[in-house]
């Protein structure tokens, strides 16, 4: 049977049982823009029908959040009448089509969401997923383009890309993850809502014209799951243009500054369609929008091409009708169209027109809020999902040639030659560069002469992002807990406490019991980590189906994570930076090799048990290195991650240029991982009183006592080829 | 003395030009379309991406309304600093010679870069030191002119981030009054983000245009 014999709600994504409850919804039959409406507005990617309940287990209030889940990002509260917008989401689907433009506009949608709520992005992160590039070709070029695409977008935009982690599994050799974090800046006054308010009140479409590009991308690509033919799809995936959202970016933020906009909406997935459904049910009204008025890239486009067109860098906004010639002159301004294309209702229902012909009708909660949620049937795997790769480096290999391996592995080597393609500098903001600390550091003031030494402290904002497909796949409750451990002590080493966190919860399809097990799981763990260090989460996204004729992904949660520090003059550092310094390690660290780096390495499969934590203990542990940082004790301070202890040392040593000598503790693994839990810190003898001293700094060589002796060149060197040696 | 910081529509490093001239003397942002320069002592045409630099970098804003003044006030001795982009349209605009081709890699290139300082006789270097550390941050900073130049910056050995002619960072035109760079002097005014080594350049257009005046 060919697709052209189904029923068309089928071809849209729709199961016979949703057309049913559409149908007895409306009354009737939907017409055709209707149901592309409701298709779009029912798929996975808009009504997250198969995580929103799970959701519900996250928590989401604390004393610094100022905007929950809901709006376009979520805001905390960062004192002097400042808030920080944040925000990660996914573009995994059409970066697996095409990773430029794919990665691209991962990037625009999520600058545009921050700047939607009224903040400056002031901040770029990206979390990036692949198979494995020594071997795998498709894998390197995915990287590639997709980093191309990344700096495409964010420097030409403006905004610095400071920091993101990039790992490299089988498990996405055909199902890469671009997951995109955007950090903006506002006055608390500024913060804006979506919600669309008052009756009468006019909708003005502002930014790009409306082209057929990436129709039906969100039900296409983000609500199935990838195979054969994907080629074909390539005309859903978006193009971005950077230089357009520059100029929207602008207007948006000077249209907010002069108080001009009642609600303000970007245009994402499902387009015009989601973004103004979305506002009329959170303002509880009606809109009447007519696609006559919508300018158009290309001319005769059906009405539901209007509505569901996903054009990138478009804007939405509702206006009181007495300031639309000024809303239209600040767009003119910055050289950006905008019409006026409809208005606020009181009928609580979206009505479509067609030069004033009515085209489509349907109650807002028939759209937003009836799609059925569905409940998982999790059921844990009986037998193993993901196997062990090709033994690289012996089980029995001498200590030293383990390290090497691990420095040169491509999840653990330098990432300098994809970070050198961004700019992380650029609004004036960055006190920590990729590669100087564990978590970047933005300061909050305007820096000036005024700033300078012996002036007032800097208040700065560290931020961070962390995830770990491996050690998930291990045991998904405990994995994604470990992530958010993680996360927050890559903020202690720089100085900062957590505010608020964001996360993007990349799964296979949660259709497949075991992996409706992983996520259900996955977020117990996220929620119960997230009570236990006080961190609120703001707001996140779901990206579900990624999977491939191979299987699923490795579950792959991923945590965006903001905080605090109270003087950017003080932020932490990695490197070792006196020789003389003593080396402490602080916290209660129980490594072993179960969904290690260093099992990896040895062929094993992803499996087994992670280390038990001590909650109290992590808490302990991340205050008191904090404190350190903050009080200058610690010259460097870094947390023990991934490859384990021998491998944070080693950090140490090369981005401090320098040597060390350590012992470690009787029994301890120099290669086992227990991620969040410890670190290593340096610092003057007398600064480190108290801590458990385990060596020392200076030399050139790293040096730990009866077990391995290489000197810093080396240790540099291999660190810097693992990764750019792979690529062109 | 005030600076005058040029922004057209892309324009991203406007801001942090104003504040590093800020931080020598007063700064104002000058819009694209229009032609007064408000009375400023330099002018400064920042980096960024210049309505989207998808034609040559630069082709288009050399056309912009402000850039006839520009060209005026370099015409009448008139201090002009181009920095990146502001470096690729002073080129495109004829008021410096050469070029700036896609980098060698044919790949964006942040990086942290030594440079020496050979002419330490312009308005622009008087008062720095023989060597800068400043970042670079380009698509296009590839420098390549078929005629001698007047060369003042050169990238230290090792350090080209880009494959210019002769390592070549920064070059000034015959009269001496406009300069054009590819590193980023803004975005090293401050121990705190990096290094203070760019502040020297402003200092040094500060210094030669209170000399003028007080000579005036």
């Amino acid at each position: 049977m060919s697709a052209g014999a189904q029923p068309k709600h089928r071809e849209l994504g729709l199961t016979d049982h949703e057309y049913d409850l559409i149908v007895a919804g409306l009354g009737r039959e939907p017409g055709d823009v209707e149901l592309a409406m409701l298709s779009l507005m029912w798929s996975e990617h808009c009504a997250y029908k198969h995580s929103k309940k799970l959701l519900t287990r996250l928590p989401t209030e604390g004393e610094h959040v100022l905007v929950g889940p809901g709006e376009n990002a979520g805001a905390v509260d960062v004192g002097d009448g400042l808030a920080i917008a944040f925000k990660v989401e996914s573009h995994n689907h059409p970066s697996a089509v095409e990773p430029f433009q794919g990665a691209a506009t991962g990037v625009g949608g999520i600058l545009r969401d921050v700047f939607a709520v009224g903040a400056r992005p002031i901040a770029v992160l990206d979390s990036l997923r692949f198979g494995e590039p020594a071997t795998s070709q498709r894998s390197r070029y995915l990287l590639e383009h997709a980093v191309a695409g990344i700096g495409h977008y964010g420097n030409s935009i403006g905004v610095p890309t400071i920091g993101g982690e990039i790992y490299f599994e089988p498990s996405y050799e055909q199902n890469c993850l671009i997951n995109a974090m955007a950090v903006g800046l506002a006055p608390h006054e500024r913060l804006t809502s979506a919600a669309a308010a008052g009756v009468g009140n006019v909708v003005v479409l502002f930014g790009a014209l409306t082209g057929r590009d990436g129709i039906g991308g969100a039900s296409v690509l983000a609500s199935a799951e990838l195979g054969e033919g994907d080629e074909a799809k390539r005309p859903t995936v978006q193009i971005g243009d950077p230089f357009t959202e520059k100029k929207l970016m602008e207007c948006s933020l000077e249209l907010l500054d002069r108080g001009l906009l009642a609600a303000l909406q970007d245009l994402g997935a499902a387009g015009l369609t989601s973004s103004a459904s979305e506002m009329a049910s959170k303002g509880r009204v009606g809109l009447d929008i007519d696609v006559g008025r919508v300018p158009l890239r290309e001319a005769d486009m059906e009405p539901f091409e209007i509505m569901v067109s996903e054009s990138q860098e478009r804007m939405l906004c509702v206006v009181e009708p007495g300031r639309v010639p000024e809303v239209l002159s600040v767009c003119e301004k910055w050289e950006v169209p905008a019409t006026a294309i409809g208005e606020v209702t009181e009928t609580h229902s979206f009505r479509i027109f067609n030069d004033g012909e009515l085209v489509g009708e349907l109650p807002v909660p028939l759209l937003v809020d009836d799609c059925p949620l569905y409940d998982l049937e999790p059921e844990p795997p009986t037998v193993p999902l993901y196997v062990g790769g090709e033994q690289q480096v012996a089980t029995d290999a001498d200590p030293a040639t383990i390290l090497r391996a691990l420095l040169a592995s491509p999840n653990i080597a330098s990432r300098r030659v994809v970070f050198e393609q961004y700019d992380p500098i650029v609004q004036s903001r960055t006190v920590r560069r990729p590669e100087q600390a564990d978590a970047a550091v933005l300061a909050l003031p305007v820096l000036s002469a005024a700033t300078g030494v012996g002036g007032a402290p800097i208040p700065a904002i560290a931020v961070s992002i962390d995830g770990n497909g491996r050690r998930v796949a291990v045991d998904p409750r405990a994995g994604a807990a470990e992530v958010v451990y993680e996360c927050a002590a890559n903020l202690a080493c720089v100085g900062a406490e957590p505010l608020g966190l964001t996360n993007c919860l990349n799964f296979g399809n949660p259709e497949k019991p075991h992996v409706a097990w992983q996520l259900s799981e996955a977020v117990d763990g996220l929620a119960q980590a997230c009570r236990d260090l006080d961190v609120p989460v703001v707001g996140g996204n779901v990206s579900l189906y990624n999977e491939s004729p191979d299987g699923p992904i490795l579950p792959t949660p991923v945590i965006g994570m903001v905080g605090k520090l109270p003087d950017a003059r003080r932020a932490g550092q990695i490197g070792f930076a006196n020789p003389g310094d003593r080396i402490a390690l602080i916290g209660e660290f129980n490594p072993s090799r179960d969904g290690s780096e260093v099992a990896k390495l040895h062929g094993s499969a992803p499996a087994g048990a992670l280390p038990a934590k001590d909650v109290s203990a992590i808490r302990v542990a991340h205050a008191r290195v904090r404190e350190g940082v903050r009080a200058k004790d610690f010259a460097s301070a870094h947390d023990i991650a991934e490859g384990g202890i021998a491998v944070a040392v080693a950090e140490c040593c090369i981005a401090g240029g320098v040597g060390a000598v350590i012992r470690l503790p009787e029994g301890l693994d120099p290669f086992g991982e227990d991620l969040g839990t410890a670190f290593i810190v340096s610092g003057a003898t007398e600064a480190l009183d108290g801590l458990p001293i385990i060596g020392a700094v200076g030399g050139h060589a790293l040096i730990i006592t009866d077990l391995l002796e290489i000197p810093i060149s080396e240790v540099s060197a291999v660190h810097a080829g693992g990764l750019s040696a792979l690529l062109s | 003395m005030k600076f005058g910081v040029i922004r057209f529509p892309g324009t991203c490093d406007d801001v942090d030009a104003q504040l590093a001239a800020a931080r020598v003397g007063e700064a104002e942002l000058l819009w694209h379309g229009d032609r007064d320069l408000k009375g400023v002592d330099a002018v400064v045409v920042p980096g960024g991406f210049s309505y989207g630099d998808y034609l040559r970098a630069g082709a288009i804003a050399r056309f912009a309304p402000v850039m006839e003044s520009v060209i005026e006030f370099a015409n009448e001795g008139g201090l002009v600093l181009g920095i990146c982009n502001g470096f690729q349209i002073l080129c495109e605009a004829g008021l410096l010679p050469g070029a700036l081709l896609d980098n060698e890699s044919l790949k964006f290139v942040f990086r942290q870069v030594q440079m020496d300082v050979v002419d330490r006789n312009t308005p622009f270097t008087r008062n720095c030191p023989p060597t800068l550390s400043l970042p670079v941050k380009h698509m296009s900073g590839r420098y390549y002119s078929p005629e001698p130049v007047q060369v003042v910056l050169r990238y230290a050995a090792d350090h080209n981030p880009n494959g210019s002619q002769d390592d070549i960072a920064g070059v000034v035109n015959i009269a001496g009054n406009v300069f054009g760079l590819m590193p980023h002097p803004e975005h090293a005014v401050d121990p705190l983000t990096g290094s203070e080594d760019g502040l020297t350049i402003f200092e040094s257009i500060r210094a030669a245009v209170d000399e003028r005046v007080r000579v005036a």
